[in-house]
């Protein structure tokens, strides 16, 4: 699947995740910002990952800025961003929820 | 070698600072050997020097120790003129010893130690870009992180020897007759500086107030004062203390207060002529409140509070609840201006407070403490100087010492953010686990084995879960997930003493 649409989810609250995806020509392009990098920062990006990966995305330009968000919140935004980019908002793939 | 916490110190470390490994938080019957400045009697009649800089280029010279105190907190301005005239004259290799470092501290101990202005430095704590500084090897030495009571044990014992103290306060003589209390500056106690001022080499008042002679009540007497030199003004009022302390609204910290007031209510030792030691974050202030409650209902009163004192601690003296306030820094204005009107407020220095190597300090009586931590692990030790990234930030402060308590609890929420704080193991001991009790979250309590007394006190207090603490370490890692580990390199940056002067932990450089 190609990203049809810059999109945005999530705030910039503590324990919030915002990501941004972008369309890309490289694969994933990660751009990472988290006071927990050091500990969390792989699991963050594995779980953006497993989402992209899920709706067949191929390539994408992922920003994000993590506030200590929980895994289940940056699915929960991952997945928000990536309906909005693909613009399938109205018709959610309910088999990766 | 390992050490009695299973902390691994570097035999280099050993050797050359002449360290014993911690063993035991008993320190009865330690030897104590003081060491007292040695000077020139002085007779003179006025001690008023116009120059500031004038009077550090007569009194520092290369490689000597120099002192300050934090009390004005984050309205300090002494540190930063005094430390400005050092710089700008070229010193190198001198040792700061102040009592803390504030963030108004940060900017100027970095430009020092770039300039190789400081090359040592012994604290209880840092923050914010001297923290980051020091984690990322910027100091040649290691700083060397000592509690408040310890301090005052190093200063006795000559471990720590100052050449110069520089004590800021906020009135003074012209005989260096000074308290804490009056003045636009006023921050109340002047607990810490009150060991400077006894044991320094040559010791400096810096004020912006001058008083007719003689000046009382004098905290910081003549007998100990070489030199008193007027500025503009030592502190900003605004920053010195907080402002009034509002009663936390957030519901976890209100959760974890009430289960604190719980534990001490249903433990042993809350009953008539209790004494107590609080912190200030959020729920620290809600127990007081709590606290108060419970003194009424059952018509109990404290014999003394101790340590940091805050308004809401003031307002319990003035009700009657508590016999004495024990004062060796003030958190806010209302305990600052309080030091005035009620006599049973009484200031202490370092030493009465929490000192180990002396005939007795207050903590030794001291029945119920609440602490804070950043992390607490499976073996109950507590750290609260390394953050999550493994960069310092934090202090000592009275920790060590008021953990001696016949009752500690550490007061933490499960988790923050992503980052747990009930973990494995600790990234830096600080405290080790054998003192304390009870670790209160949200979710629950737990007790420390060591206390199978408090284990049955406290086993069926409603409204009070019971966990071991390797549960609550589990609930937390559920919650966050598994971190990576954090990676130093085999530097080590700073040193982690006990309260007796032997080594608790070393914390190493970050690699980034």
């Amino acid at each position: 699947m190609e990203i049809k649409q810059t999109a945005m989810a999530g705030t910039l609250e503590s324990s919030d995740i915002q990501i941004i995806l972008r369309a890309g020509t490289n694969g994933y392009e990660f751009e990472l910002e988290s006071d927990v990098a050091k500990q969390f920062g792989d699991q963050i990006k594995a779980t953006i990952t497993n989402v992209l990966q899920a709706y067949a995305i191929e390539n994408a330009q992922i920003s994000v800025v993590d506030k200590g968000a929980l895994d289940l919140v940056i699915k929960a935004r991952a997945l928000t961003a990536v309906q909005r980019a693909l613009a399938i908002v109205d018709t959610p793939n309910w088999e990766v929820m | 070698m390992e050490n009695k916490v299973n902390r691994n110190i570097p035999d280099e470390i050993l050797a050359s600072y002449d360290y014993q490994p911690f063993t035991s938080t008993d320190i009865e019957g330690m030897p104590v050997e003081r060491v007292l400045p040695t000077f020139k009697a002085t007779t003179g009649s006025n001690k008023l020097v116009d120059s500031l800089a004038d009077l550090v280029n007569k009194t520092v010279r290369d490689g000597m120790t120099i002192s300050f105190h934090h009390h004005f907190r984050e309205g300090d301005y002494v540190f930063n003129k005094v430390m400005r005239i050092i710089i700008d004259n070229g010193y190198q290799n001198l040792t700061l010893a102040p009592s803390s470092l504030t963030n108004v501290m940060n900017d100027i101990v970095v430009e020092a130690i770039e300039k190789g202005v400081v090359t040592n430095i012994t604290s209880s704590g840092m923050r914010g870009t001297l923290g980051d500084a020091v984690s990322h090897g910027a100091l040649a030495n290691p700083v060397i992180f000592r509690s408040h009571g310890n301090r005052a044990r190093a200063i006795e014992t000559g471990a720590i020897k100052i050449d110069v103290a520089f004590l800021g306060v906020p009135n003074a003589d012209e005989m260096g007759n000074a308290n804490g209390m009056d003045g636009d500056s006023a921050f109340g106690s002047l607990g810490y500086a009150l060991m400077d001022a006894q044991y320094a080499q040559t010791v400096v008042l810096i004020t912006d107030t001058l008083k007719p002679y003689p000046n009382t009540p004098a905290s910081i007497k003549q007998t100990q004062v070489d030199y008193v030199v007027k500025v503009d003004a030592v502190g900003d009022p605004e920053k010195i203390g907080s402002g009034a302390t509002r009663f936390t609204k957030d519901p976890k910290e209100l959760k974890i207060a009430e289960m604190v007031n719980n534990v001490i209510t249903h433990s042993p030792y809350f009953k008539d002529g209790f004494s107590f030691q609080t912190g200030t974050g959020g729920a620290a202030l809600a127990v007081t409140r709590f606290l108060r409650q419970a003194m009424l209902d059952n018509q109990i009163k404290a014999s003394f509070a101790l340590g940091g004192i805050t308004k809401p601690t003031v307002d319990l003296l003035e009700e009657g609840l508590i016999g004495r306030l024990m004062d060796v820094q003030d958190f806010d204005k209302g305990a600052a201006e309080s030091m005035h009107k009620n006599r049973n407020q009484q200031e202490i220095d370092a030493s009465w407070y929490a000192d180990a190597a002396n005939k007795g300090a207050m903590v030794d009586k001291l029945d119920v403490v609440i602490l804070s931590a950043l992390e607490i692990d499976t073996k109950f030790n507590v750290n609260v100087m390394s953050g999550s990234d493994g960069v310092i930030r934090g202090a000592i402060g009275g920790h060590q010492d008021a953990a001696t308590a016949k009752l500690t609890i550490i007061s933490a929420p499960l988790v923050r953010g992503r980052i747990a704080t009930v973990v494995r193991d600790v990234t830096t001991v600080v405290t080790p686990g054998e003192s304390i009790d009870v670790l209160v979250t949200e979710v629950g309590i737990a007790i420390n084995p060591l206390r199978q007394d408090l284990l049955a006190a406290l086993s069926n207090v409603p409204g009070v879960p019971v966990f071991t603490i390797d549960e609550l370490q589990q609930m937390a890692e559920k919650k966050v997930g598994t971190p990576k580990p954090l990676e130093f390199t085999d530097r080590v940056v700073a040193l982690i003493e006990y309260r007796d002067g032997t080594i608790m932990d070393v914390i190493r450089e970050v690699k980034d």
